[in-house]
């Protein structure tokens, strides 16, 4: 399969201005604590066309970031990322979305549809303003997304709030679609909805993919779903990508040693009358992307950690299964 | 779950407070009173020809040389004092109104692109708008009008210029915020053009605590059009506003003629009091940390 | 069997809209034994948030308990003056909540808060104050505690502070400690870690706990019992591992159905269909008539009761016992 989407050393930083008085106290020579979050940290990847990548981490590990910058919202510090060799940002001094072909979902619907505007605006505001759908024929156009996402046509006379986080969900992802996107980055879409309503959106993608033959990046700190929906699986650490391959790979034989912790933090149905429960927790909690240690950032909570690990940061290794550890487990 | 406008939850809590219920009646009175000023008082005060001296300094009650009752009393060039606050109302509010109008949108739209852009476009602007907000707004409208001269434009650009930075400080804060919301993200992944996500989708987003301010702020231009006047720098004499002839009937109010400033004095004052208080209301109304 | 610690009986909260009364929790009984954990499971608006807030009458108005019974060790709560409660809530009952930065005050000191906690329930010296929050500071898992008596919220991570909410709720000995989602914010890897201690604690201390969750696998994971919840009713009703092999209320089969632990990858899950119920305009008979693929008449018409026994079931068509 080729590569649609090329992430190539793609770095993000976020740097809060500094206060006049520190701008002051730093003319005058007093060191001041540069703050800055080091959120995506020369990260490459590729996502093949029609695959569905999952992306997964703890929060703060990135990835909500690095989805950004795939989307065209935020323009990479460093690196560039492509569609089909185009760059999805222009490189102009403020940087604008160069593409329409990538669309994002987002974690909270509640939050990502604009509270004011009813329904059917939302979903062809897109489309007319790029020439996809002329302004007289955009309230079908819009309608007929809504039908592809299980909603009923009339609910584009309505506005947000008269809506269930699902519904709204569905909402949001008409509206991306209405785009005709090539590729869906999904961060968290199923997170803030009830279990019940979970698996809905989830049959939804699944079933929008096989009709419209949609590349997805799917971002989520669900493991589960995550595995269910994706083809391949990345592991982000503070920045970093640890691990990547197929996900039934990944979930069976994890390389790295926080992938493995992590599946081992996940709480398991229990059935079984006597069965214990116990957890090997990782030990520690996440550094601060503020200041992240040197080598490995994982070295700080690794069972295995050797000095080479605070010495070195391991590069990500492999082709189809590729793993960022100095001293990988056993395949 | 009832399908409810906005618009009509927020009458249906407005209605519970009485106070800004009567405030509101007493706006509404007051607007309807200055705009059929010309069709309900006894005489057109700007019209020199109906006006005569003889009628002049003449207390309430006073039946005038035209024949009709004076319920106000007269100034100092035998205008009757009810037509001529009437009147002088129809000028306070237009220009509160406009100046604030206009205050309103190049203030929000300043504040809410700067928001947006951010960087060092927005600390440039920002500083701006802090440095003039700490002078005293009289006092760059005195400057303004004193430069410009008299005239109604003149006036209503130094109110405006006085004011549009209260509205500005409020779009850039509400909108700072709006900025990081998903909706913005979402816009600015489809693409949409920075125009369009600002006007259409971040500015109605900033709206609550804007009407808040052109409430205070309509208020505001009011209570600062009648001090220009006043002070002399106002409205050309031809045409009094309410602060004109407060200042017109300041010379007598030792002699006992009290009323020339008393009842035009009144007159702004409950005008800008009950706007305040449906400001008041509004702000609590739309104050997501007082809501129950 | 010894006398329960909690016994609550026909609870019944209801909250007045313009609309009409919300019955949030509509008469939910259970019994609470010393040392156990309950796990009360539902989704947005089945009530078991409101039910733990009940049971430390922390409802405000326009909600209301509008009857039922809620008994600490024998002793009513219901209808205790606000003096009376203050004085069960942080000694007797603890509560967690899912955002500990809504319970820790950003501008006191943690150390400071702790020994407020302790006072409110009968004054203590500085030294045995200090000594003691060192002690439940220790006990969940902060490390130098001793140091860390003297930051404030915000220098504690995420996890961290959830540790120090919990340390606190920990302070007075409580009988019984109502944890309200208290993971759900937090990431899996920091999760496991407080599973672990929670766990242990009860074990330990014998501290009972009420386990409020949407997640059935965390739930699965800490609880030897569980309640289901549903439109403010208990629905199902057992031990953890019988429940979730043998689900008797299609509700908690579609529940556990949805999950996609439960599937191959790839493939469609089973999916609940349609969204969970306004409270306000609920469905004459059973309140998931609607989505129940098992509905009949009966269901739609007559609202089931839930069976007796430690096995219990709100259901006219209970799934069978062996199935699944």
């Amino acid at each position: 399969m080729t590569p649609l989407i090329v992430v190539d050393r793609v770095s993000k930083r976020f740097r809060p201005s500094l206060s006049l008085g520190e701008k002051i106290a730093a003319g005058l020579g007093s060191p001041v604590e540069t703050r800055t979050v080091h959120a995506v940290d020369h990260v490459s990847l590729v996502i093949r066309k029609g695959e569905v990548l999952g992306l997964v981490g703890e929060s703060g590990c990135g990835k909500s970031t690095l989805g950004r910058v795939i989307a065209g919202i935020h323009p990479p510090s460093e690196g560039a990322a492509r569609i089909d060799g185009e760059p999805i940002m222009s490189d102009a001094r403020t940087p604008v979305k160069a593409t329409t072909r990538i669309q994002m979902i987002f974690q909270d619907p509640f939050a990502s549809l604009d509270p004011r505007i009813r329904i059917g605006e939302t979903i062809a505001e897109g489309p007319i303003a790029h020439g996809l759908v002329s302004k007289g024929k955009a309230a079908a156009y819009a309608g007929e997304w809504l039908r592809r996402v299980g909603m009923p046509a009339d609910a584009a006379g309505r506005f947000p709030h008269q809506f269930s986080g699902g519904q709204r969900q569905r909402i949001a992802i008409a509206r991306a679609l209405a785009m005709q996107p090539d590729v869906l980055i999904c961060d968290e879409p199923v997170a803030s909805l009830d279990v019940s309503i979970q698996a809905q959106i989830v049959n939804l993608f699944l079933q929008l993919r096989r009709e419209l033959g949609l590349t997805m990046l799917f971002i989520s700190h669900d493991l589960g779903v995550v595995r269910h929906i994706s083809d391949r699986i990345a592991v982000m650490y503070l920045g970093r990508i640890v691990e990547t391959g197929p996900s039934a790979e990944v979930y069976a034989r994890p390389r790295h040693p926080y992938t493995r912790a992590l599946l081992d933090s996940v709480p398991k149905l229990v059935t079984g009358a006597d069965e214990m429960v116990t957890f090997k927790p990782i030990m520690g909690e996440l550094p601060s992307p503020l200041s992240p240690p040197p080598g490995c950032h994982f070295h700080l909570r690794c069972p295995k950690v050797q000095p080479l690990c605070k010495a070195e940061a391991p590069t990500l290794v492999g082709e189809a299964r590729a793993v960022a550890c100095h001293f990988p487990l056993p395949d | 779950m009832s399908a409810a406008s906005p618009v009509a939850i927020f009458w249906d809590e407005f209605k519970e407070s009485r106070i800004a219920v009567a405030a509101l009646a007493v706006v509404l009175l007051i607007f309807a009173l200055a705009l059929a000023a010309p069709f309900i008082s006894p005489q057109n005060p700007y019209n020199l020809a109906e006006l005569s001296l003889m009628d002049a300094r003449r207390p309430p009650g006073f039946v005038g040389s035209k024949g009709y009752t004076h319920w106000l009393g007269t100034d100092g060039q035998g205008r009757d004092l009810l037509s001529a606050i009437l009147y002088g109302l129809r000028i306070s509010i237009q220009m509160g109104v406009i100046a604030g109008g206009i205050a309103f949108s190049l203030g929000a739209t300043l504040g809410a692109f700067a928001a947006f852009i951010g960087g060092r476009t927005e600390a440039l602007i920002m500083r701006i708008i802090d440095l003039q907000l700490s002078f005293p707004a009289i006092l760059l409208a005195l400057v303004l009008a004193a430069v410009l001269g008299q005239g109604k434009w003149q006036l209503i650009t130094a109110l405006v210029a006085a004011q549009y930075a209260y509205f500005a400080r409020t779009a850039h804060g509400a909108a700072s915020s709006e900025r990081s919301k998903d909706y913005v993200d979402a816009a600015l992944s489809t693409p949409l053009s920075t125009a369009r996500v600002v006007f259409r989708h971040i500015l109605p987003n900033c709206l609550p605590p804007l009407i808040v301010v052109a409430t205070v702020q309509v208020a505001n231009a009011i209570a600062l059009e009648a001090t220009l006047s006043f002070l002399g720098l106002g409205l050309p004499v031809s045409e009094p506003s309410l602060g004109m002839l407060i200042a017109h009937g300041f010379q007598y109010m030792l002699s006992g003629r009290y009323w020339i400033s008393i009842y035009p004095g009144v007159a702004l004052i409950v005008l800008i009091v009950a706007i305040n208080l449906v400001g008041d209301q509004v702000r609590d109304q739309l104050n997501p940390r007082l809501r129950r | 069997m010894s006398a329960p610690l909690l016994s609550v009986r026909d609870l019944r909260t209801e909250f007045a809209t313009k609309a009409g009364p919300i019955k949030a929790v509509d008469g939910v009984c259970f019994d609470l034994q010393a040392g156990e954990i309950l796990g009360l499971v539902g989704e947005s608006g089945s009530g078991k948030t409101v039910t733990g807030f009940s049971i430390l009458g922390l409802i405000d108005p326009p909600g209301r308990i509008a009857g039922g019974s809620v008994r600490l060790e024998g002793r009513e709560l219901v209808g205790l003056t606000n003096a009376a409660l203050r004085d069960v809530r942080g000694k007797q009952i603890a509560m967690v909540f899912q955002d500990p930065s809504a319970t820790l005050n950003p501008v006191l000191s943690i150390g400071a808060q702790m020994k407020l906690a302790l006072d409110a329930h009968g004054r203590s010296s500085a030294t045995v104050a200090r000594e003691r929050s060192v002690e439940v500071l220790t006990r969940v898992g902060i490390p130098d505690p001793a140091k860390r008596l003297d930051a404030y919220p915000h220098q504690f991570s995420g996890g961290m502070r959830q540790r120090v909410a919990i340390a606190i709720a920990l302070l007075n000995r409580p009988k019984l400690i109502i944890c309200d989602e208290p993971t759900t914010a937090l990431d899996v890897s920091i999760q496991a870690q407080i599973l672990t201690e929670m766990k242990a604690l009860a074990r330990d201390m014998g501290t009972a706990m009420i386990w409020i969750s949407h997640d059935l696998a965390t739930v699965s994971s800490i609880a030897s019992r569980i309640l289901v919840m549903y439109a403010g009713r208990i629905i199902e009703e057992g031990g953890v591992a019988e429940v979730l092999r043998a689900p008797r209320h299609p509700y908690t089969r579609g529940l556990l159905e949805s999950l996609p632990a439960n599937a191959t990858p790839g493939q469609d899950l089973m999916q609940i269909p349609g969204s969970t119920p306004s409270l306000l305009n609920l469905p004459p008979g059973c309140p998931f008539a609607p989505r129940c693929s098992y509905a009949d008449d009966l269901c739609r018409t007559e609202p089931p009761r839930l069976t007796s026994g430690s096995r219990a079931v709100r259901c006219h068509h209970p799934l069978a016992m062996e199935a699944a």
